[in-house]
């Protein structure tokens, strides 16, 4: 334990996302070490992000308008709803320039273990939005793991009534990998999600 | 370094870093540990998906300073499929895994007792052995009793004298007769007892023969004597979907 304002820092660094005890130090010790002018910076930089990024009224993804750029596009298609976890999934997809639809972001994945259940994420907003829209199709991105998987569970069962076309993005082996390394699960969901070859 | 293997229950993991996650383990020789799974977020990752919480894996792992480091890891069997497919039984698989990592105060302990209850509720949840509901339930009392801190549900817990008693005490230690009981306690069904008593002794013909309300008020008292042994409530209770 070091003290006071140092003490202070790494601990609020240690806070962080993907950032053990070690790490928290290193940057500490980094930006100790660093010139005033480029702290300056950083604090700059914090500072304005907070103040000017938020959050699309309609879609949840960040914004540093009351609309997020996707949801003003009147290009894009409004019977489609890509749902994910994080604005950085958003980003991901449309890289892949696969999708023309909109996007709606729930704030993360449903985790009981955290204490996180479907009321602290954007899941009522997303009904909403279904009950007051002309969306025809919703294809659920969240994360290939078991909690984005119970999410997907999750929200299937909320939106069937509706009688929306639903979709989960598909889950398979990874290109470039080898067969042989792949887990069962991965080789299973590869097997359901195969499609036909055009010979 | 050291290597060694183990039978493990992964309860919860952490992102650690870009690509690295921190795995807490419940093992069945080494007791509850964390370890570091490198690169498994990777979509490219060896691990893949043998590493999420319920999965149930034969693991090579090496001693590390902070964490142990995992190197291999094998399925024994997958329950993450069919549990997280069913959104009652991930619910309760969250509030499994998450009694088992209060259960296990002391890391690097090793609890074969807690470890083999587990597995058991797991396996029986993912294959829809009985009521999902009744399975947690049945968990928890059992898990309960192997920390030591079985509720009595026929004889007074003060006094001993024989029962069905009509006063169920948290403070007292479960049931408790007329001239014990303190002055809060509840009065449950003697029905209700009695599928809380099959539970706990893994009487599953008793126990399937209860009726809803009896369950949904042992439900209650299970999860009431939970949070008084316990420091504070598990965090998933409150989202685990009853029927
Ligand atoms: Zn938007």
């Amino acid at each position: 334990m070091y003290e006071g304002a140092i003490q202070d820092l790494i601990d609020e660094l240690g806070r962080l996302p993907g950032i053990g005890p070690k790490s928290a130090q290193r940057i500490a010790f980094h930006i100790i070490q660093s010139e005033r002018v480029d702290v300056a910076r950083l604090v700059d930089v914090l500072r304005t992000v907070k103040e000017r990024v938020k959050f699309c009224t309609v879609c949840g993804n960040i914004t540093e308008e009351e609309l997020c750029k996707i949801c003003r596009d009147p290009r894009r298609d409004n019977t489609m709803i890509c749902v994910v976890e994080e604005s950085k999934d958003v980003l991901a997809i449309e890289k892949t320039r696969e999708f023309r639809g909109k996007y709606h972001v729930l704030g993360g994945a449903i985790s009981p273990i955290d204490g996180i259940g479907p009321e602290n994420l954007r899941i009522r907003e997303l009904m909403v939005r279904l009950a007051a829209t002309e969306i025809q199709e919703i294809i659920i991105a969240t994360d290939p793991n078991l909690e984005g998987e119970a999410t997907a569970t999750y929200l299937a069962r909320l939106i069937k009534p509706l009688e929306i076309k639903i979709s989960r993005l598909a889950s398979g082996l990874p290109v470039g990998g080898d067969l042989e390394y792949a887990d069962e699960v991965t080789l299973g969901r590869a097997f359901e999600g195969r499609r036909t070859l055009e010979g | 370094m050291a290597l060694y293997r183990d039978q493990a229950i992964v309860l919860r993991t952490q992102k650690l870093g870009e690509a690295d996650r921190i795995i807490t383990l419940f093992t069945r020789d080494h007791g509850r540990l964390r370890a570091v799974a490198k690169g498994v977020r990777r979509t490219k990752s060896r691990f893949g998906a043998r590493l999420e919480p319920t999965s149930y894996v034969d693991l090579q792992l090496y001693t590390g300073k902070t964490f142990d480091i995992v190197t291999q890891a094998e399925s024994i069997e997958n329950f993450g499929d069919s549990l997280s497919n069913d959104y009652q039984n991930w619910t309760i698989a969250s509030a499994i895994l998450e009694a088992a990592e209060r259960f296990t105060a002391q890391e690097h302990e090793p609890a074969l007792q807690q470890y083999l209850l587990v597995v058991g509720a797991l396996k029986a949840l993912a294959h829809n052995t009985y009521d999902s509901s009744l399975i947690l339930d049945a968990y928890l009392l059992r898990s309960l009793s192997v920390a030591g801190y079985a509720p009595s549900l026929t004889n007074c817990s003060r006094c001993d004298k024989p029962g069905p008693h009509k006063y169920f005490s948290l403070v007292g230690g479960g049931s408790v007769c007329v001239d014990c009981k303190p002055s809060a306690a509840a009065t449950p069904l003697v029905e209700t007892l009695q599928l809380m008593s099959d539970l706990q002794t893994g009487d599953w013909e008793g126990a399937i023969q209860s009726e809803l309300r009896n369950r949904r008020e042992a439900s209650g008292l299970i999860a009431a004597y939970l949070q008084w042994h316990l420091e504070r409530g598990l965090r998933s209770l409150p989202l685990v979907e009853r029927i």
